[in-house]
């Protein structure tokens, strides 16, 4: 009984030392924001995917650790929240051959070669 | 009588005891819906990688801004974000036993979610009616709604779940003792939340 007051008591510690959700609130609209800017910039292709994927990972981030609660919670949970995360890298590195293929496709083709349609087959 | 009634309330307060999970102590429904929410971040996962395998180098992907409104989306993002937060301080409000905190706030969730779905209505109806959208006519439009739709149906079955609670909290039935309830719905709808943002980012703004 004791030992579960004491586990109660120091979650609700847990969950208050973390920043207050309006805080959370203020971080995530600024995170949104810059992603706006970062959109709206002239960035070279490949730095601009980069940021927008880092910055929306961060406000996901920080939805699951302050607003679900992981941050305070058993870390085992971290295990149940991992799992689709580790199985979704697998299916993207399964679907790595076939990307490479097509990559490799388009360094040898030209991109109208691509998009045109094929030849209609002579009449007869 | 009431010997054998206290002995049989003790073994069953020690079975709840040994088959309490411990990952989430004294609310097992919290587990149960982090499973649940494990199993729909798979699904989410394999469209948003199946997306990126479609889109990857694919030379004839239009540029979504030339067909999505990115403002209004935005928009939409900041509503489930405000709609998060009321949703916090919904909980907090019933785990404080400020009933008035927990029904106001469970009431500005509901409104956030019906302005979320009202907005991507309009947005649906301007795509397929003015832009002539299609979920056949080529993949850019397919995987635009199947992503969207999906994740507009979720956010459909939180506000349906939400009023439920809103409701049940209205007839009295969610006193401080029941705030796990609110706790699991709030885990739901932060989840619609977290892959809306993802969704934003990989769809609209890539």
């Amino acid at each position: 009984m004791a030992a579960e007051a004491a586990m109660e008591s120091n979650q609700a510690h847990a969950e208050h030392s973390g920043p207050s959700y309006i805080a959370v609130f203020i971080y995530l609209s600024v995170l949104t924001g810059v992603e706006l800017l970062v959109y709206a910039m002239n960035f070279p292709t490949d730095l601009k995917i980069g940021l927008l994927v880092a910055l929306a990972l961060a406000k996901a981030v920080l939805v699951a650790m302050y607003f679900m609660h992981l941050a305070t919670e058993h870390k085992g949970l971290w295990v149940i929240a991992a799992t689709p995360m580790v199985l979704v890298a697998f299916c993207y590195l399964m679907l790595r051959p076939d990307l490479s293929k097509r990559a490799w496709a388009h360094i040898h083709q030209s991109p109208t070669a691509v998009t045109e349609p094929a030849a209609a087959p002579p009449q007869s | 009588m009431s010997e054998a009634l206290a002995v049989d309330a003790h073994a069953q307060s020690a079975i709840v005891d040994e088959y309490e999970p411990s990952l989430t102590p004294g609310n097992s429904g919290k587990l149960g819906m982090w499973t649940f929410l494990a199993a729909d971040a798979m699904t989410f996962g394999a469209a948003i990688a199946a997306y990126g395998a479609l889109r990857y180098n694919n030379v004839n992907w239009p540029k979504p801004a030339d067909y999505l409104g990115i403002t209004t989306t935005a928009v939409m993002t900041f509503i489930l974000i405000c709609s998060s937060v009321t949703m916090v301080e919904a909980i907090s409000g019933v785990k404080e036993g400020n009933q008035s905190k927990f029904k106001l706030f469970m009431f500005g969730t509901i409104l956030g979610g019906l302005a979320f779905l009202t907005m991507q209505a309009f947005e649906w109806h301007h795509l397929l009616i003015e832009r002539r959208m299609s979920i056949h006519r080529d993949l850019f439009d397919a995987t635009f709604f199947i992503l969207t739709g999906f994740h507009g149906c979720h956010v459909l079955g939180g506000v349906v779940y939400n009023t439920v609670i809103w409701i049940r909290g209205l007839m009295g039935k969610i006193p401080q003792s029941k705030a796990g309830l609110v706790e699991i719905a709030g885990l739901y709808w932060h989840f619609v939340d977290l892959v809306w943002i993802l969704i934003f980012t990989f769809v609209y703004l890539i």
